[in-house]
């Protein structure tokens, strides 16, 4: 799923400042899993800048919202109407449910109150990790079905670097959690699957144009384009 | 100032501990200010974030969550979660302008009726030293609007015998007991 | 390949070549436009070691770049190993370094991955990691024997390279360490210079392993060293550089002795045993000497350890 964070709540009143009808517009798919941007937080985030208003004297009306999917426009009708009374429409989707947002209801203005950060998996309640970069060109099949690209600190095809150790990577440090090491990961698990031989290739550079180094990608699926 | 500061306080009081502990401060007649105003739930655990915002949003002067002791929760955990959101709501606070100390979560069992009483006594005090919460408007009730936020898990109010029981009912509907229980 | 049948014919390369024990050191350039820092360095160092390595951006903080650097030091007599990280650049300007370097007259390079910038001066850094240690080794031996770039297209005149790697016999997974060596040289490393070695029966137990693929007949390995100033370094290295293994012998041994000079000689004294030891473990050509901001050691120790003269390799 996609994951996102909340943004400082002064970097939040910057972006609203001197707009006076303001729409708090959560999505009840990935961010709201997330514990992030589903009704709930959009409903405490209008309360709490109905609260930062009055408490600067300043008149501000904030309502809040949800649609099912920001990112697919069928779902944005929904909320069409509360978007059209707002002067701005301050979005806790995805990156991707943000600018479905601000293009169909362009020239609306739709900022961001959160930051998009990763494709993550949830461990266990309430905690994420980054699991795939969306690279567009999946190796995993050969590396135990670890991803190096996003679980490596440097991307390495052919690791692990000289800065692993007791199966952490490098980056890891006292105040930040342990970072498993991706490919410690790899190797202990080739190994477990009778694959090590694996690890003895030399796999080459990637190919980062598939990845979003190509420029923008877009995906076409004929077979089931409308006819 | 703070001498004719009556503070408007909302408790999240569960009904297996502290509210059946305000009763029994009612029946052992204890005194308590008459500041506080009850909303009663089947497990602190129910309490959300919204909840104690829309209370002070309302202009309630001092929210409290008051739960089982810790470990002795009906449904094990639930006072535990109440706990972290009162922390988040105190994170929360400093953003917006309010003094985090203006909530709180506190622990007591059904037969703490006294410390029921205490707890009530000094989180008074504690709100009066602070002043009124800024955004207090006349007309708005913070109890009705946190009845209103917290309708889907509150049950109805029974009063606490004796004391300082819901006042009367000056303000929105919300406020008023019913018959059923919760919606759910 | 040159002409007499060298890959590079640099001096380290004739000096390992020709089966002498080689000697390299290391310099870090300054972190200002000061043109004198690396002459300095390089005038200590004269005489004294084969090649000297010129780190690139060590630990991910922003210096003089190591080609500049490169040609400073070969400009006052001392050959250069140029390092070239995967951290800061990607397959274009490795390439377009190396060409340039290559016209410059660097003929030695080291390929590593990088420390990661979350350790350096900039850690908002975005970091390259186009390519990793092993593909740059890759990329480099077919600029120089098939006369290709990466992408395939052929290039007239090719840069002529001896080809480095690093390897640390101390990180894990340990019993992958000494395949990933041969995996650098199946990718075309010609020497490899190790992770400073304090550890020397783990150092040992590694060669073994080395040799038990036979990797030592197919690079020259240079073993590292680290002279250590005081106790204050060896505790340092011991708890904060991912990587290095100290045991605890040896911070004890530099407790031992006071503080400044005596502790100063006691370090130089260690570094001369070490040398001296690793030098009978079978499969080690060399030695690199990195002391790291205390340069000024190094021609006692390479003397004391009976290392002079230089050898010179026609
Ligand atoms: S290799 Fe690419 S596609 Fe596969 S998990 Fe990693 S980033 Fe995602
Ligand atoms: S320690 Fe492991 S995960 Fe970290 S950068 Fe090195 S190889 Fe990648």
């Amino acid at each position: 799923m996609i994951t996102a964070e909340r943004k400082p709540f002064d970097e939040i009143l910057e972006l609203v400042d001197g707009h006076n009808k303001i729409l708090v517009a959560g999505c009840d798919t990935c961010v709201a899993i997330c514990l992030t941007g589903g009704e709930k937080e959009a409903e405490i985030l209008a309360s709490e800048l109905r609260m930062k208003a009055q408490a600067d004297g300043r008149e501000v009306e904030v309502e809040h919202t949800a649609a099912i999917r920001q990112c697919e426009w069928e779902y944005l009708d929904m909320i069409a109407a509360k978007v059209d009374e707002a002067d701005v429409v301050l979005s806790m989707a995805c990156g991707i449910g943000i600018q479905s947002m601000a293009e169909k209801f362009a020239p609306k203005l739709v900022v961001p109150a959160v930051n998009t950060n990763m494709l993550g998996m949830p461990q266990e309640h309430a905690v994420w990790l980054e699991r795939c970069g969306a690279c567009g060109e999946c190796v995993i099949g050969e590396t135990a079905g670890i991803c190096p690209v996003v679980r490596c600190s440097k991307s390495l095809m052919n690791g692990p670097c000289g800065g692993s150790h007791d199966g952490k990577c490098e980056v890891t440090t006292p105040e930040k959690e342990d970072i498993d090491c991706a490919w410690h990961l790899i190797w202990e698990r080739l190994k477990a699957q009778g694959r090590e031989e694996l690890m003895h290739k030399i796999r080459p550079p990637k190919d980062w144009s598939k990845s979003s180094s190509g420029g923008p990608r877009k995906m076409v699926k004929e077979e089931a384009k409308p006819v | 100032m703070a001498d004719d500061f009556e503070p408007e306080i909302i408790v999240f009081a569960c009904h297996y501990c502290a509210y059946a502990a305000a009763d029994l401060a009612g029946s052992m007649r204890l005194q308590y200010p008459s500041t506080i105003r009850m909303i009663k739930l089947p497990c602190t655990g129910k309490l959300e974030v919204i909840h104690l915002l829309r209370a002070l949003e309302a202009g309630a002067d001092g929210v409290y969550a008051a739960g089982c002791l810790e470990g002795e929760c009906h449904y094990l955990k639930g006072n535990l979660w109440a706990r972290k959101r009162v922390e988040h709501v105190k994170r929360l606070l400093p953003e917006v302008g309010l003094e985090p100390e203006r909530v709180e979560m506190y622990n007591m069992s059904s037969a703490q009726g006294p410390e029921f009483a205490r707890v009530a006594t000094e989180f008074t005090e504690r709100i009066k030293a602070l002043g009124p919460n800024p955004l207090r408007r006349h007309g708005v009730s913070p109890h009705a609007a946190a009845r209103e936020a917290a309708r889907d898990v509150a049950l109805p109010d029974e009063a606490p015998a004796g004391a300082a029981a819901p006042a009367p009912a000056a303000e929105a509907p919300a406020q008023a007991p019913t018959e059923k229980g919760p919606a759910a | 390949m040159t002409d007499d049948g060298y890959k590079a014919g640099s001096n380290l390369e004739k000096v390992l070549a020709a089966g002498k024990f080689a000697v390299t050191g290391e310099c870090g350039p300054p972190k200002s436009a000061d043109g004198s820092v690396i002459e300095k360095k390089a005038q200590m160092l004269k005489g004294y070691v084969d090649a000297v390595n010129i780190t690139d951006n060590q630990t991910a903080v922003v210096r003089v770049s190591s080609m500049a650097s490169g040609v400073q030091v070969q400009q006052n007599g001392v050959e250069a190993i140029m390092q070239m990280t995967c951290r800061d650049r990607n397959r274009l300007a490795m390439q377009a370094d190396i060409l340039g370097a290559s016209v410059l007259g660097i003929k030695n390079v080291l390929c590593l991955t990088g420390d990661h910038m979350s350790f350096g001066n900039h850690p908002e850094a975005k970091g390259v990691h186009d390519l990793d240690a092993i593909n740059l080794i890759k990329m480099y031996k077919d600029m120089r024997d098939e006369k290709k770039f990466q992408c395939g297209e052929e290039m007239p005149v090719a840069p002529a390279l001896y080809i480095g790697c690093a390897e640390n016999p101390f990180a894990d997974p340990f019993e992958f360490r000494a395949l990933r060596l041969q995996k650098k040289i199946a990718a075309g490393a010609d020497f490899m210079q190790t992770q400073c070695i304090f550890n020397v029966p783990k150092f040992k137990e590694w060669m073994k392993e080395v040799r038990a693929l036979g990797l030592h007949q197919e690079i020259k390995i240079l073993a590292g060293i680290t002279p250590l100033k005081g106790v204050g370094a060896a505790k340092y290295m011991k708890n904060f550089v991912p990587g290095i293994d100290v045991p605890q012998e040896i911070v004890d041994r530099m407790a031992s002795v006071e503080k400044g000079p005596p502790a100063q000689a006691e370090g130089k004294k260690l570094a001369v045993e070490m040398i001296k030891e690793l030098a009978e473990v079978e499969g080690v050509a060399g030695v690199h000497i990195m002391a790291v901001e205390w340069e000024e050691a190094v021609p006692e120790i390479v003397e004391t350890a009976g290392l002079l003269p230089r050898p010179a390799v026609a």
